[in-house]
């Protein structure tokens, strides 16, 4: 086989066999079971609990739970703001970089407390060590946010009747001391002894052999890739993201980077198996999700190792792919297969540019974010695709002529309406901000050329992946796009809060009303979840809702740019 | 939310010390036994040192060309071309690489151009060249430096990176390393 190939086929395999028995792990920490390292893990914890005065004991219905996790990441925000805006006297800042403005610091600091990592500055210029540190600190908790989530909504549908899910302090708290901090702390040593740097010295000058004067940016960068990428964040320490030889320095890394960012996505799959105790219902989502996978990024790898027709006809050896924007150690094939992973669950790190992927390999991106739960971001992954759940269980129920239930507890208005609005919430904000954008861009193309990197269908592109990445909480970019002014700052900005905290609320509340509601047994006349046809059930309903909401802008963006050349 | 601002003040302090403080201290530490310290790895050569994942800007006929960058290999800014594939200034970009190719290296054909010498990297800074991208330009190096083709041709292939463990990802050559070697093999 095709070393390129094997390769792929490799990161896909190691990442399932790894993340079956994590889930089995993480459904266990969530439960409160004992795992092999609680001595280690239960000091760390119980010194967190009394210095912060946190009692995990204390069960707290939805809306505490809720009630919490927005405090919380109102304190990051402004703190977050606070830092970058004074990072130029504060410390740790050896290469002197400016402070940030009032708007690119608002974009910022949203962009990682939401786990979404949109960077609408250069890791190089744009930020101090000390906020590079900070912005380390919110990929793990801005994860442990969506975890925690999730682990609520896991404790909803269990089938007894109450109004508690659990404490949100103690999800969160284990999902970092258990889960996120000490597999980061793993992938780290394996960066650090290939090639990533893991220094506080600043740029380093050089006259290269040619004779050159260049200068080198370095930083503590193994520490920050590992929880990018474990905790589905995708922030870059660089401006090229994990294309950079240092964020990424050989075919072993990229492996270790790919496989990292999925585990937990997969993981969280499982845990929902082990912990409710109905592993079949298990394997039916993931085998939806894994379907939607393939159907994606078969097509892109295939694309991209192809190349593009356009040099092609200019008469060169175009075997080596699509290699704009792409790097020699990773080759097409991977950057493909990572452009659709990197899509589908959250992170939004690149291992090459995305502006110079084919147009349907770009079309597949924007709809694996479109979509937004084909595995999905760490936590929140899972929520997205409840939501789909409730849905296809509410049409199921209607076809059969039966109230329709999921796990014993009645779909009743209430939970239809939220449902509902979560899943109309990502459309509307997607293509609202495009339209809005593109309708200001046309007001006078000259004024807001710097805006676009490439013209005519691909510049529309650029606009509609950005909303599409920022509404997923994904963060890749088209980056032609010239996202450093106070419109893209302030307009992605707020679209990242309503499309982190809203799609995280709605289900943790569906669950909370499912979990205070009367557990009915199944019975002959039920409605299965755990089945292929309930499967295919909920694929249909995703497919449905994403073709009618996005295929006219797709059509204008990516499909219209593919039949300019075809 | 007021009883929970205290809590979630205190919570993110000591998060924020074991995180950002303790996690990164102890790797920092353990970075100290890792290939130069943690610094980056390095070649050295004639005394000076080189970071050899960085690539570098290589435009003389006497060295292995590196890749086109859309940042000029500035290791302080690295960054893609971002041009869509089918952009027509983008195109011409590529036909005129192609033509100065051929003008460096007559006698080439050209549908040998393997594309990546053509196209930029997504990090401007690519270290490596495909095999075929160094292949190609053994003559001109030959003729430039004086030196058998066939000598140049194994220095070549002395410097490719098999894929990881034989079996995964691409071959490629460090073009830093090549060229290192290129300068102490005209010493001799």
């Amino acid at each position: 086989m095709d070393t390129e190939i094997s390769g792929i086929v490799c990161m896909f395999v190691a990442t399932l066999v790894i993340s079956f028995p994590l889930g089995r792990y993480i459904a266990k920490v969530y439960e409160g079971q004992r795992t092999l390292l609680d001595p280690v893990f239960n000091p760390v914890e119980k010194f967190l609990y009394r210095i912060s005065g946190i009692h995990i004991s204390r069960e707290m219905n939805w809306k505490q739970q809720m009630a919490a996790m927005l405090t919380i990441n109102m304190i990051w925000f402004l703190l977050g703001m606070f830092i970058l805006m004074n990072q130029s006297w504060l410390p740790l800042n050896p290469d002197h970089n400016p402070g940030q403005s009032p708007d690119l610091a608002f974009n910022t600091a949203i962009s990682f407390i939401t786990n979404c990592n949109l960077q609408d500055y250069s890791g190089e210029t744009g930020v101090s060590y000390l906020s590079q540190l900070y912005l380390m600190f919110l990929h793990f908790a801005s994860a442990a946010t969506g975890m925690a989530a999730a682990a609520a909504v896991f404790n909803g549908l269990k089938s007894s009747t109450t109004d508690k899910l659990g404490n949100f302090y103690n999800y969160f708290i284990k999902s970092i001391t258990r889960i996120l901090l000490p597999v980061s702390f793993i992938i780290a040593i394996l960066f650090v002894f290939n090639g990533m740097p893991m220094t506080f010295l600043g740029k380093d000058t050089l006259t290269s052999l040619q004779g050159a004067i260049m200068h080198i940016s370095r930083g503590p960068v193994a520490g920050y890739v590992a929880i990018k990428h474990l905790g589905t964040n995708g922030g870059g320490f660089f401006n090229a993201n994990s294309a950079h030889p240092f964020e990424n320095p050989d075919y072993f890394t990229n492996m270790v980077e790919m496989i990292a960012q999925m585990i937990i996505p997969f993981a969280m799959v499982f845990a929902l198996g082990f912990y409710l105790k109905r592993k079949k219902l298990a394997y039916v989502i993931f085998a939806v999700m894994t379907l939607g996978f393939l159907l994606l990024v078969i097509p892109n790898i295939s694309m991209e190792t192809k190349g593009n027709p356009a040099i092609a006809a200019m008469g060169i050896n175009t075997s080596a792919g699509n290699m704009e924007g792409k790097e020699v150690r990773f080759g097409a094939a991977a950057s493909g297969y990572w452009s659709i992973a990197t899509t589908v669950i959250s992170t939004g790190s690149v291992n090459s540019m995305h502006d110079s992927f084919m147009p349907l390999s770009g079309m597949n991106m924007m709809l694996a974010m479109m979509v937004n739960c084909f595995y999905g971001g760490v936590g929140v992954g899972f929520l997205n695709f409840f939501v789909f759940i409730i849905l296809a269980v509410f049409i199921g129920g209607l076809m059969v002529g039966r109230t329709p239930e999921f796990l014993g507890k009645k779909i009743e208005a209430r939970e239809m309406k939220i449902a509902l609005i979560v899943a109309l919430l990502h459309p509307f904000l997607i293509l609202t901000g495009t339209a809005l954008a593109s309708y200001i861009y046309v007001q006078d193309p000259s004024a807001y050329a710097a805006w676009l990197n490439n013209p005519g269908f691909h510049g529309f592109s650029e606009m509609l992946y950005q909303y599409a990445s920022t509404t997923a909480n994904n963060g890749s970019s088209f980056a032609g796009l010239g996202a450093t002014t106070p419109w893209w700052n302030i307009s992605t900005g707020f679209v990242l809060l309503f499309s982190r905290y809203l799609p995280i609320i709605g289900p943790v509340a569906i669950a909370g009303s499912l979990a205070a509601k009367k557990y009915t047994p199944e019975s002959a006349g039920t409605l299965k979840p755990d089945t292929a046809t309930f499967g295919l059930m909920t694929f249909a309903v995703i497919f449905i809702i994403t073709a009618l909401s996005f295929f006219p802008s797709l059509a204008l963006g990516p499909i219209a740019e593919y039949f300019t050349f075809h | 939310m007021k009883s929970s601002l205290i809590p979630a003040v205190r919570l993110t302090i000591v998060l924020i010390l074991l995180l950002s403080g303790v996690y990164n201290l102890v790797i920092f530490g353990i970075a100290q036994i890792a290939p130069n310290h943690g610094k980056g790895e390095i070649v050295m050569y004639n005394g000076k040192v080189y970071y050899s994942n960085i690539g570098q800007s290589f435009t003389e006929d006497k060295y292995f060309w590196s890749r086109p960058s859309a940042v000029n290999y500035n290791a302080a800014g690295s960054g893609g071309s971002n041009m869509s594939p089918f952009n027509k200034d983008y195109l011409k970009t590529v036909q005129a690489r192609i033509d100065t190719f051929l003008v460096h290296d007559p006698g080439i054909k050209k549908q040998d151009i393997p594309v990546g010498l053509v196209t930029a990297s997504g990090s401007g800074l690519d270290p490596d060249l495909s095999p075929a991208g160094a292949l190609i330009q053994v003559p001109r190096i030959a003729r430039v430096r004086h030196l058998p083709e066939n000598q140049v041709r194994a220095l070549v292939h002395a410097n490719i990176q098999r894929p990881l463990f034989g079996l995964f990802g691409p071959a490629k050559v460090n073009v830093l390393k090549l060229n290192i070697a290129l300068d102490k093999l005209s010493l001799k």
